[in-house]
C-alpha cells in the first residue's frame, strides 16, 4: 500500500530508541579486557616486602589465584580492602596483590595501617606489568587458573555481590 | 527565599504549560475561537513564569547563595561576576532552565510575530510549543530541580569549572540553545500543519523565515563552540567530532537540508510531505542531542554529570514527541498533494538531491556517534569512532553535494536544459581547476588533497560568479548597478552563504595542509622562526588573578626585523579546583594565526613552548560567520516582512497565492 | 701571582669556558625540545589516533594522564626500536582492545560502519532518482496547478531566479 512508506521514518525511529534503552543500562567508560580467557602475561617482579626475592609467572602455575591491583595513593582501593582482607581469611584461593606505580616504603606502610590480605605484594613500580595487564584505573582484579589463563577482570572496587555471585562461583568451577 | 519563589514560579509555569497544550488545540479542533484567543494570554504567562524562575536562579548565583546545591556546585565567591552570571548555565540542571527559556523566548517572538497567520494555525503552533515546554519542565521539576538547597550551606562553592571561566562561555551555550529550541518552531508549524491540513506552499512561506532564524542561532552557536575549542583548550583543533559536538552539527546539517527544501515548497508547492519530514527530523536531532548530553549514554567532554533516571526520563519524552508525531505524519502525509509539476532535470531536482546529501551526512554522523553503542548492545564488545573515521567518511559525502551548489542556483525551475547550463558552467569549472592549481603552487605545496579541497573552494565561487553575473548583467537597457539593486535579497543571501561555504572549505583545506607546528625548548633570548616571524622568549614571571595563579610568558615577534606582536601565554592553576590551565596567547590575522602555549619549565629557567603557525584558520569560522550573514539576508527578504493578514487556507487544498510583494522571485 | 696560582687561575677559567661554553653564553636558535624531532612526529601521529582510557576524550598524544604519558613513553621506545606502526598498534590492542583505537579496524562488526555512509549515498540518490521516475509517469492531473507567478520569460537568456 502507498501509505506504508510513511510508516518508514516511525519504525526506524523505533528502532533507534530500543538501542537508546539498551544504552541506557550499559557503561560507555568500561573497557573490556581482550585478555580474559587468554594467557596471562608473563612478569618477574620483586615482592613488596622483600626486594631481593622475585615471583615470576611459572611459579604460580598449578594454582587458582587472585591478582589485586592496589596502591597506597588509591581512594577507591579502601573501599574494597576490609572486603579482600575479610575475603582472604576464608583461604578459598590465594590472593596476590600488584602494587601499582607505588612508593615502597608508602605502599608497605599502608598495608601495616590497612590490613594485608596478601600472600605477597608485586612491586611494579613503573607500572610495566600493569600495562601488559591492561590495567588502566585501579583497584583492578583478575581471577588466573591453574594453567595460567586469565578467566575473570573486575574493574573497580570489588564488592559483595560480585564476590558472592561471579568471583566464588568461578573459583569454585576452575578449582574443580 | 528567592530559590522558593523560583521553584514555585516553576510550577506555575507547568500549569500554564498543561492549559496552553491543551486549550488552544482543542479550541483547533472544536472551531472554538474563545478557547483559540487563550493561546497568547496563556504563552504569556508561561514566559512570565519561566522569566522568573530564570532571574530567581541568576539572582542565587550572583548574590553567592550557597545554600542552593546548584551554586555551590558551580559557582565561588571569588568567582568574577560574569562567571557567577555564566554559571547558571554551567551545570545540567541550569542549563535545562536555559533551555525552557530559550523556548519561552522563542514561543513569545511567535506569538509577537504571527498577526498574519490564521488564528486556529496560531492556535496549534503555540499548543505544540506548549507541549514541548510541559516535558521539559517535567523533567526539570521531578528529576533536575536547580533550586534544591543545601544544608547546612557550605561557606563557599566549588568552582566553576576554570575551562567554563572565559567570554566564549557566557555566549556559546546561549546561542545554541537558542538554534536548537528554534527548530521548535518549525516542528510546531509542521505538526499543526499535519492536524489542521494546511501544508502549501503559504505554510512554507510562514515556517521559512523562523527556520532561518534557528538556522542562523545554530551555526553561530557551533562557530562560537569550535572557535572557543581553539583558542582555549591549548593545542589548536577546532573540531573533534566529539558526540557532542555531532549532536549539534546533526540538527545543523537537518536545518539546512529543511531550509532548502522550504524553498522549494515556498516556490513551487512541491516536496510538503519531505519538507515536513525534515522540520520533524530537525527538532527530533535537537531532542536526541539533549539525550545524548544528558543520559551517560556516550562518553564525551560536555557530557554532563549523569543519573540514569535522568537518561530515562529524556527517553520516555524523546518516544512520546518523535514518536507521535511520526505517528501524526505517517497518518497525514499520504494525503497531502504533490505539489506543482517538475521535469527530471530542474532546479527541484537539484535540490532534492541537495537534500538528500545533506540527510546521508547527517546519518553517516549519526551512524559514527551511535555505533559504539550499537556494537555493545548488541554484545559485540566496546570500540571507539573518533575523528580518524570521521574524516575519512564526511569528506568524500560533501563533494557530490559541494558540486551540486554550482549547478543548482543555475537551473531554471520546472524545467532546465542539459545544454544551456553545461555551456554556462564549462567556464566556471576551467577557471575552478586552474585557480586550484594556481593557489596551491602559489601557496607552496600541492597536493592531491588540498588540490581536491582548493578545486570545491573555487568551484563554489566560479559558479556563485557565473549566476551572478547572470543576474546582474546589462540587459535590456538597464545597467549593471539597476540590476544589480533589485536583487532580491533571498537570492544575495543565498549568495553570501554559499560563499561562506567557500570561504570555509579555504580555510579547512589550507590550514589542514601548511600548518606548521614546533615544540621547543627555550631560554631568555632564544629565538625560533617560522616562515619569517622571529618568535623571541623573553621570560617568564608569576602573577596573581582574581582567582587563580598564573605562570605568565612573554614571546616577542617580529617579521624582518619589525615588531608584531607581544604574546603572553599563561599556565594557570585555578584556587579552588586546582586543575592547571593552560591559556594560549594567539595573534589573529587576515591571512595566518600565530599560536603560542606554554609547556612544562625545564632546568635553567627554560621553558617548553609550543609554537604553531595556523594560515587561514580564521576564514574556517569566517566562512561560518558569512553564512549566517547570509542566512540573515534571506531572512529578512521583503516578502516575508509583508504585513498584509492571511486568508484562512481551505483544508488539503492549494492556498491562494501568498499575499505579499512578488515582483521579483527569490531562489 | 706565583707560578702555582696563574696555572690555577687558567684552570679555573679553563674548567669555566669548558661549563659554560656547552650552554649558549648568547640566547640563540631555541633547541627543539625533543631529542629526535623526526621520531617525535612520528610518536604524534600514531598516539594521536589512540584513545586515553582514563579521560577517554583525548588522545594519548594529548592527555596529561599518567596512564597516557607511560604509553607515549612505551612508543617512544617501541619506534627507537624500530616497531611498525601495525606492531605498535597490535601492542596496545591486545592489552586494551579495539576501545583504544579512535580509527575502528575494519572487521566483520564495523563493516556496516565504513560501508554505510557510501551505501547511504547510493540507496538514498537511488530512491530519488525512482521516486522521479514514478513521478514522471503521472499524468498531469495528480499535480497541482502552477502558482508560482511566472517571473522572467524562461525563454529569454539569464536564469529564472
Amino acid at each position: 500500500m502507498k501509505s506504508l512508506k510513511f510508516l518508514i521514518p516511525l519504525v526506524l525511529f523505533g528502532v533507534l530508541a530500543l538501542f537508546l534503552g539498551a544504552g541506557l543500562k550499559l557503561d560507555p567508560r568500561e573497557v573490556p579486557s581482550p585478555l580474559i580467557d587468554k594467557p596471562a602475561p608473563d612478569f618477574k617482579l620483586a615482592r613488596l616486602d622483600d626486594p631481593a626475592t622475585t615471583i615470576s609467572r611459572e611459579d604460580m602455575l598449578g594454582k587458582v589465584w587472585l591478582l589485586n591491583v592496589w596502591a597506597s595513593w588509591c581512594v577507591a582501593c579502601r573501599e574494597e580492602h576490609p572486603l579482600l582482607v575479610e575475603f582472604a581469611k576464608r583461604k578459598l584461593v590465594p590472593v596476590y596483590g600488584l602494587n601499582y606505580k607505588d612508593v615502597r616504603a608508602d605502599g608497605k606502610a599502608w598495608l601495616s595501617q590497612h590490613g594485608n590480605p596478601y600472600e605477597a605484594s608485586l612491586f611494579d613500580e613503573k607500572g610495566k606489568v600493569g600495562i601488559d595487564y591492561g590495567v588502566y584505573g585501579v583497584p583492578e582484579t583478575f581471577v588466573i587458573d591453574r594453567k595460567g589463563v586469565i578467566r575473570y577482570k573486575q574493574i573497580g572496587p570489588l564488592t559483595p555481590e560480585v564476590l558472592r555471585d561471579r568471583i566464588e562461583p568461578l573459583i569454585k568451577s576452575l578449582q574443580a | 527565599m528567592i530559590p522558593e519563589l523560583g521553584h514555585f514560579a516553576l510550577w506555575l509555569a507547568l500549569a500554564m504549560a498543561l492549559l496552553l497544550g491543551v486549550v488552544p488545540l482543542a479550541g483547533a479542533l472544536r472551531g472554538r475561537d474563545d478557547w483559540m484567543t487563550l493561546a497568547r494570554p496563556l504563552a504569556a504567562g508561561l514566559c512570565i513564569t519561566v522569566g522568573i524562575a530564570f532571574i530567581s536562579l541568576t539572582a542565587s548565583f550572583v548574590r553567592n547563595d550557597f545554600s542552593v546545591l546548584y551554586v555551590a556546585s558551580n559557582s565561588n565567591s571569588a568567582l568574577p561576576l560574569q562567571y557567577r552570571i555564566a554559571g547558571v548555565w554551567g551545570g545540567h540542571e541550569g542549563s535545562l532552565l536555559l533551555w525552557v527559556t530559550m523556548l519561552c523566548v522563542w514561543m513569545g517572538a511567535v506569538a509577537r510575530f504571527s498577526r498574519h497567520l490564521p488564528l486556529p494555525v496560531v492556535a496549534r503552533i503555540l499548543s505544540v510549543m506548549g507541549w514541548v515546554a510541559v516535558g521539559f519542565l517535567l523533567f526539570t521539576l521531578i528529576t533536575s530541580n536547580p533550586f534544591e538547597r543545601l544544608f547546612p550551606a557550605p561557606a563557599d562553592g566549588r568552582d566553576l569549572n576554570p575551562l567554563l571561566q572565559d567570554p566564549g562561555m557566557v555566549i556559546h551555550p546561549p546561542m545554541l540553545y537558542m538554534g536548537y529550541v528554534g527548530f521548535s518552531v518549525a516542528f510546531a508549524f509542521a505538526v499543526a500543519a499535519l492536524i489542521g491540513g494546511n501544508l502549501d506552499s503559504q505554510w512554507a512561506r510562514w515556517t521559512r523565515p523562523w527556520t532561518l532564524a534557528a538556522w542562523i542561532f545554530l551555526t553561530i552557536g557551533i562557530t562560537l563552540g569550535s572557535w572557543w575549542a581553539y583558542y582555549t583548550l591549548g593545542w589548536g583543533g577546532w573540531w573533534f567530532w566529539d558526540p557532542v559536538e555531532n549532536a549539534s552539527f546533526m540538527p545543523w546539517l537537518a536545518g539546512t537540508a529543511l531550509v532548502h527544501s522550504l524553498a522549494v515548497t515556498e516556490k513551487r508547492g512541491a516536496f510538503k510531505s519531505w519538507t515536513v519530514l525534515l522540520a520533524i527530523l530537525a527538532f527530533s536531532l535537537s531532542l536526541l542531542g539533549t539525550f545524548l548530553v544528558r543520559s551517560g549514554v556516550l562518553s564525551s567532554v560536555h557530557a554532563f554529570a549523569t543519573d540514569p533516571r535522568r537518561g530515562l526520563f529524556i527517553l520516555a519524552f524523546l518516544v512520546i514527541v518523535v514518536g507521535s508525531s511520526l505517528t501524526l505524519y505517517a497518518w497525514r502525509a499520504p494525503r497531502v498533494g504533490l505539489g506543482a509539476r517538475f521535469a527530471l532535470l530542474s532546479r527541484e531536482t537539484l535540490l532534492l538531491g541537495n537534500n538528500v546529501m545533506l540527510v546521508v551526512a547527517m546519518a553517516a554522523v549519526l551512524l559514527g556517534t551511535l555505533y559504539p553503542l550499537l556494537l555493545d548492545a548488541l554484545g559485540f564488545g566496546k570500540i571507539s569512532v573518533g575523528p580518524p573515521y570521521f574524516d575519512t567518511v564526511f569528506v568524500p559525502l560533501m563533494a557530490p553535494l559541494v558540486f551540486l551548489m554550482g549547478v543548482g542556483p543555475l537551473a531554471r525551475w520546472k524545467q532546465a536544459e542539459l545544454p544551456e547550463l553545461a555551456l554556462r558552467l564549462r567556464w566556471a569549472f576551467a577557471v575552478a581547476v586552474v585557480a586550484a592549481l594556481a593557489s596551491g603552487w602559489l601557496a607552496g605545496r600541492i597536493t592531491l588533497v588540498a588540490t581536491v579541497g582548493l578545486l570545491m573552494a573555487w568551484w563554489i565561487v566560479a559558479s556563485l560568479a557565473t549566476e551572478l553575473w547572470g543576474r546582474i548583467k546589462p540587459r535590456d537597457g538597464a545597467s549593471v548597478g539597476a540590476r544589480a539593486a533589485l536583487l532580491p535579497r533571498a537570492a544575495l543571501g543565498m549568495m553570501v552563504a554559499h560563499l561562506g561555504v567557500a570561504v570555509f572549505i579555504f580555510g579547512v583545506t589550507l590550514v589542514k595542509t601548511l600548518e606548521v607546528e614546533r615544540d621547543v625548548k627555550m631560554g631568555t633570548g632564544d629565538t625560533t622562526t617560522i616562515e619569517g616571524y622571529v618568535f623571541t622568549f623573553r621570560g617568564v614571571r608569576e602573577l596573581d588573578g582574581p582567582n587563580y595563579r598564573a605562570a605568565r610568558g612573554w614571546i616577542e615577534v617580529t617579521q624582518g626585523g619589525r615588531k608584531v606582536a607581544d604574546m603572553f601565554p599563561e599556565k594557570r592553576i585555578y584556587r579552588v579546583q586546582r586543575n592547571p590551565m593552560t591559556n594560549a596567547a594567539i595573534q589573529t590575522g587576515l591571512t595566518r594565526d600565530l599560536y603560542v602555549s606554554l609547556g612544562e619549565s625545564v632546568e635553567g629557567g627554560a621553558w617548553i613552548v609550543r609554537v604553531y603557525y595556523k594560515p587561514f584558520i580564521d576564514w574556517i569560522w569566517g566562512g561560518c560567520v558569512l553564512m549566517m550573514l547570509g542566512g540573515l539576508l534571506a531572512a529578512t527578504d521583503r516578502r516575508y516582512r509583508s504585513r498584509a493578514p492571511a486568508t484562512a487556507a481551505p483544508p488539503l487544498a492549494t492556498a491562494m497565492p501568498g499575499i505579499g510583494t512578488l515582483e521579483h522571485e527569490a531562489p | 701571582m706565583t707560578h702555582a696560582q696563574a696555572r690555577f687561575a687558567r684552570f679555573v677559567l679553563l674548567a669555566c669556558l669548558a661549563l659554560f661554553g656547552a650552554t649558549p653564553l648568547r640566547a640563540g636558535e631555541a633547541a627543539p625540545a625533543a631529542e629526535d624531532p623526526a621520531l617525535e612526529a612520528r610518536l604524534v601521529e600514531i598516539t594521536s589516533e589512540l584513545r586515553c582510557l582514563v579521560c577517554q576524550n583525548q588522545t594519548i598524544a594529548d592527555s596529561h594522564a599518567d596512564l597516557a604519558v607511560d604509553l607515549r613513553n612505551q612508543v617512544r621506545e617501541m619506534l627507537r626500536r624500530g616497531d611498525s606502526r601495525e606492531q605498535i598498534v597490535a601492542y596496545m590492542t591486545a592489552r586494551y582492545g579495539d576501545f583504544v583505537l579512535y580509527r575502528p579496524p575494519l572487521k566483520e562488526s564495523t563493516a556496516l560502519l565504513w560501508f554505510g555512509p557510501a551505501l547511504l549515498m547510493v540507496a538514498g540518490l537511488a530512491v530519488l532518482v525512482v521516486v522521479l521516475r514514478r513521478r514522471a509517469r503521472l499524468p498531469d492531473e495528480s499535480f497541482e496547478p502552477d502558482e508560482d507567478m511566472p517571473g522572467p520569460n524562461p525563454a529569454a537568456g539569464g536564469p529564472t531566479a
